[in-house]
């Protein structure tokens, strides 16, 4: 299925994108994150287990067990620090 | 109408915000404000300028899902957040909460409880520049423990 990537803040500048249309086999987040680990020495950095990220599909906080959805938007980054 | 979340790069002239909020109410008693506003310093450093970043359309969702939230716990007759983005310098105004309620307990309590809960809660990330070049803030542990006393548990510091 397509899904669209998104990464914000310091996960932005280290990936150097800030979002893409992506191909996945992919059934959760989890599985999502190992596979774009697995594109690139870059991704396997910044997504490594321990890392804060926080993730978000269509723009609800959720956990690495949230599913993937056809055309769903998931978003990657870390704590939040507004106000 | 009554409770309104606005994301912008422009300033915001409080006592406006505050007109328009009271306007035609005449059971408003009680309006709280809380201003956020840029230091020169954070944590020992000196800031030149402060970057916000955001996510659209999710941060808009997180700032109404916590005005409802509030509504359900104090008696606000109206509410306004304003969440400044872009690149602010020392002096600056970043965030505005302004609360509205027939008493000054409610508006009190609904201000410092927005402001808790935009702190971890909400999508937005500051970048610090100052003489020794750039990085992004750290979240802090003591943001989560505000959040706490209102019986919201959070981990937004955690690795």
């Amino acid at each position: 299925m397509k899904v669209t990537i998104r990464f914000f803040s310091s996960l932005r500048e280290q990936l150097g994108i800030s979002h893409q249309e992506h191909e996945t086999v992919s059934l959760n987040v989890a599985q999502l994150r190992s596979e774009l680990m697995r594109l690139q020495p870059v991704f396997a950095q910044a997504l490594a287990p321990g890392k804060a990220i926080r993730v978000a599909v269509n723009q609800e906080v959720c956990d690495d067990t949230a599913l993937l959805s056809e055309g769903c938007e998931v978003a990657f980054f870390p704590p939040v620090t507004g106000g | 109408m009554s409770f309104t979340v606005a994301i912008q790069t422009q300033d915001f002239d409080v006592s406006h915000e505050v007109a328009a909020l009271r306007s035609g109410k005449a059971d408003v008693g009680a309006v709280c404000v809380f201003v956020g506003t840029v230091r020169d310093r954070n944590d020992g450093d000196d800031v030149s300028t402060l970057e916000l970043e955001h996510y659209p359309g999710m941060t808009e969702k997180s700032i109404e899902r916590m005005l409802n939230e509030a509504q359900q716990r104090f008696e606000m007759i109206s509410a306004k957040v304003i969440h400044r983005v872009g690149i602010l310098n020392p002096l600056d105004q970043i965030v505005l909460v302004a609360v509205t309620s027939a008493h000054r307990g409610q508006s009190f309590q609904a201000c410092e409880f927005l402001m808790d809960y935009l702190k971890t809660q909400a999508p937005f990330w500051k970048k610090e520049t100052g003489p020794n070049g750039s990085h992004w803030v750290d979240a802090r542990v003591s943001d989560d423990q505000a959040l706490a006393r209102w019986g919201i548990q959070t981990k937004n510091a955690l690795p």
